[in-house]
């Protein structure tokens, strides 16, 4: 292991790399390409041993691209954002639905209209329910371990299913941090050759992609997602396994952060995280009660960890960059559902925040808390949702 | 390792689900003992894909993909680059089957994107000149005066209004190494066709015209004939393309007159009704003309 | 945690100077982080690049609001409207390139050092081009001793090959001696 400091997307490429990944494709699209440019380079360099880089014509033929050359059993690997993974959409669900263990990162971005390159994670929550495992990192060493999880976890025989793992758009994928990087040693002896599953194959002929009709149809979804319950356990288990041979903690499906004797907690993915893990020490030293819930696996969603979680906060913050719009923010929406069954559950508000780029400094977060505390304290929820870094003088 | 003709390699097996006098079955049955059963196919999304494939049945004797509508290209080409980086790529062909609607219109950039990086893979387009599968709808390659569910014959319109795109033509213009059109009415010329294809390394495209009994409204009986007049009229092209010089065409020895295509057809039947109709069989001669003259089709 | 503001023009490498300070911050054996304001980057457009540099991981993500240094690769900045002394804290330090002296730049802040380094001319004579973000960081390393000569060195040697390695590391040296006096 080496640490050094890296640009984000120069470490997802060397994670990249040490799977050895057989077939790469991809389009170009900001704030992807320092991935797969630093992964051109790597090719051009021949260091990345037979592996096939398809440079195609959109994002929709990369992962096409990479459906073929993982039905042959070929390890496939792609990377995009936004506009891109909307293109890919229609693809999202076919990879998912002939159970291919693609493996990708999005660099999340906004979506246009207006066009917008910067980081939220709209793009990747449109694309929640296509039967991809969504991992969202927090800096650039998870994105580099997940990265190398995802493979595994993906191609287990016992989930085949595709995987994501989402880093935030520039603030992981163009800012340089020290990011240890795992040996090649190391990670062959985690991730093994992948093994094919049932792969097209002239001396044993099968077919993929048949009709599904009414009377098959809805027994591949349910298989799906009696598949993505089985991935909470793996993701877990991959985790400790990481954990076990790099040392370094991976948490479970979500992690928290000074919740022991917190009375709010605030709640999210990605980035702003790591912003919100230093607010939370600054009001600790300040007393306010107050921990983190960071949700890690999107897709699958941990409904029974953050049930567990919340047990005993009076009330919780939950802070989307991204917005179902017509309705309230995903993750809100999900952290919600995931609490109604509970008995004793603590108030619940939502927070649109960060969209399209905006910067999360403190003072947002800082915003976020006293408001939850203010809920906690009234022991209701006036507004379920609250936009705190809104610019209301140019509405 | 050359692939060989195998005339006893049934591909596709029978009882699938086409409609008796298919054009698109009986090419695929064709294409089948031209690539041998050392072949991967990836299907797209089409008449072909429907009548072959309703789970649990699979009429397919080869591994066979079928993904999405316009992806069949990338997919062939993500088969074709796996196999690569396997080191299992030799002695295998990689064949991509799909429709015009998923060609010319919906898969053409995926096409274009294969056949632009040189992958490896026969690429065949079974011409059936509308969106069969979805009740003959126009496409891009439904020929001028055709009436279908999209461009209906009318009180002010001639049917289709527009001249159909000739994807073999712009396969070219990609300096792939082999493109040919073939034909339904010719069987042994499209065996032989898609034999000599997967033993070419590189992109290959082959448009093969494909008669549909509903869509174009004729007797079943009559697919291998009305495939033939398309020829004999020279509104289909029959040649072969290499490395961007034609090096063969099917001669026409007698021409026909149109006429005698399009009144085979009850998708031309509006064109024999009146004036209007008269005009637009003159515009569809001097189409097949020019056929004639640019693909030198007669001495 | 030390905060630090690169104020420049696209092409003059401020983004790639942030990524040099915190590669040799590293070096020196800190935790560091460098980003630019994420855009679309523009010939001559006014930017800004930032770097933190602390002795634990670095968690925080937003721009760097109140720096402890600031850099300004282009003086001409300063008339043109930018405020490069936002944010800058009490006792905090500005360094520009220019060949004026620090009363002469047009900045007018109490508790705050203003230095000038001549970097242009330093950058001219030794790599021939007026590409000056190395040689700033050579006269940040000497001004405000947050990170080594050697550190800076050894991440310009990393970075650069041959005679480029050779002709950046001269100009560092010089302007780390020249604006240490």
């Amino acid at each position: 292991m080496v640490k050094k400091v890296l640009e984000g997307s120069h470490a997802v490429a060397e994670a990249v790399k040490l799977c050895k990944p057989d077939v790469i494709s991809a389009y170009p699209i900001t704030p992807q390409t320092h991935i797969i440019e630093r992964l051109s380079e790597f090719h051009a360099d021949g260091e990345l041993g037979n592996c096939q880089f398809i440079r195609v014509e959109s994002e929709h033929s990369a992962m096409s691209v990479c459906l073929g050359a993982s039905l042959v059993g070929a390890r496939a690997y792609s990377a995009s954002t936004s506009q891109g993974l909307a293109l890919m959409y229609e693809v999202l669900f076919n990879v998912a639905g002939l159970r291919q263990p693609v493996v990708m990162t999005t660099a999340n971005r906004a979506l246009s209209a207006p066009i917008n390159i910067w980081n939220d994670w709209q793009d990747a929550i449109s694309a929640r329910d296509s039967g991809w495992i969504q991992l969202y990192a927090e800096n650039a060493q998870e994105a580099v371990d997940y990265t190398i999880q995802a493979f595994k976890i993906a191609e287990s025989h016992d989930i085949l299913l595709p995987a994501m793992v989402c880093i935030d758009g520039f603030v992981i994928t163009h800012t340089y941090e020290v990011v240890d990087i795992p040996s090649q040693e190391d990670v062959d002896a985690f991730l093994p050759k992948k093994v094919p599953y049932l792969p097209l194959d002239p001396e044993n002929p099968i077919g993929y992609g048949m009709i599904g009709t009414p009377e098959v149809y809805e027994e591949t979804r349910y298989l799906i997602q009696e598949t993505m319950e089985k991935a909470k356990k793996k993701i877990v288990e991959v985790g400790q396994e990481f954990e076990k041979k790099f040392g370094r903690p991976q948490g479970g499906l979500i992690d928290t952060y000074k919740l022991e004797d917190a009375e709010v907690a605030i709640l999210s993915m990605g980035a702003i995280l790591q912003t919100m893990r230093e607010v939370v020490d600054n009001l600790r030293e300040e007393g306010v009660p107050v921990g983190l819930i960071k949700v890690k696996s999107y897709r699958p969603f941990p409904k029974d960890e953050i049930r567990k979680a919340v047990e005993g906060l009076k009330a919780i913050a939950v802070i989307d960059r991204d917005i179902s719009l017509g309705h309230e923010g995903a993750l809100f929406t999900d952290v919600k559902s995931a609490l109604y069954g509970s008995g004793e559950r603590p108030l619940v508000k939502g927070y649109i925040a960060a969209l399209g780029g905006r910067d999360f400094p403190e003072t947002t977060v800082r915003k976020i808390v006293d408001d939850i505390i203010k809920v906690a304290k009234e022991g209701k929820v006036d507004k379920e949702v609250e936009w705190p870094d809104l610019r209301r003088e140019i509405l | 390792m050359a692939s060989k003709v195998d005339m006893d390699f049934e591909g596709l097996a029978s009882g699938h689900r086409a409609c008796a006098g298919c054009g698109a079955a009986i090419a695929v049955r064709l294409i089948l003992k031209g690539t041998g059963k050392n072949t991967i196919i990836a299907n797209a999304t089409g008449c072909v894909e429907v009548f072959t494939t309703p789970y649990p049945e699979c009429a397919w004797n080869v591994p066979y993909v079928h993904s999405l509508f316009e992806n069949t290209a990338a997919v062939a080409a993500g088969i074709e680059a796996g196999l690569k980086a396997l080191g299992k790529k030799e002695g295998i062909n990689v064949v991509a089957i799909a429709g015009d609607g998923g060609t010319a219109d919906i898969g053409l950039q995926s096409l274009s994107g294969m056949l632009e990086r040189g992958h490896d893979v026969l690429y065949i387009m079974y011409d059936n000149e509308a969106y069969m599968n979805t009740g003959i709808q126009r496409s891009a390659s439904t020929p001028y005066g055709a009436t279908t569910t999209t461009s209906p014959a009318g009180k002010v319109s001639i049917g289709q209004e527009t001249r159909k795109k000739f994807v073999a033509e712009i396969a070219a213009a990609h300096h792939i190494p082999y493109v040919a059109t073939a034909s339904v009415g010719y069987p042994r010329d499209l065996i032989n066709k898609v034999n000599k294809a997967v033993n070419i390394k590189g992109p290959k495209f082959i448009q093969v015209h494909a008669p549909c009994v509903p869509g174009w409204n004729y007797p079943e009986s009559k697919t291998v004939e009305i495939a033939r007049l398309a020829v004999e009229t020279g509104l289909w092209p029959i040649f072969e393309m290499e490395n961007g010089v034609i090096t063969s065409v099917r001669k026409i020895k007698e021409k026909k007159p149109v006429e005698e295509y399009l009144k085979a057809q009850r998708r031309f039947a509006h064109l024999f009704k009146d004036e209007r109709g008269k005009k637009v069989i003159e515009e569809i001669q001097k189409l097949a003309d020019e056929n004639i003259k640019r693909y030198g089709l007669m001495d | 945690m030390k905060e630090i503001r690169i104020h420049g023009r696209g092409g003059q490498g401020s983004v790639t100077a942030a990524e040099l300070l915190a590669v040799a911050a590293f070096e020196d054996g800190y935790y560091s982080q460098a980003f630019p304001v994420f855009g679309v980057e523009r010939r001559g457009a006014p930017v800004m690049a930032f770097t933190r540099v602390d002795e634990k991981p670095i968690r925080v993500r937003y721009q760097v609001y109140t720096p402890d240094y600031v850099m300004v690769q282009d003086p001409t900045l300063i008339p043109a409207g930018i405020d490069v002394l936002a944010g800058l804290k009490p006792g905090g330090m500005v360094i520009v390139n220019t060949a004026r002296k620090p009363e002469e730049v047009g900045l007018k802040a109490e508790n705050v050092e203003i230095l000038t380094i001549n970097a242009t001319r330093i950058a001219l004579k030794h790599i021939g081009r007026p590409i000056t973000n190395t040689t700033m960081l050579g006269a940040f390393a000497g001004a405000t001793g947050l990170v080594s000569l050697d550190s800076v060195i050894k991440a310009i040697e990393e970075r650069f090959t041959d005679k480029l390695r050779e002709v950046n590391v001269a100009a560092i040296k010089e302007a780390y001696e020249a604006i240490r006096g």
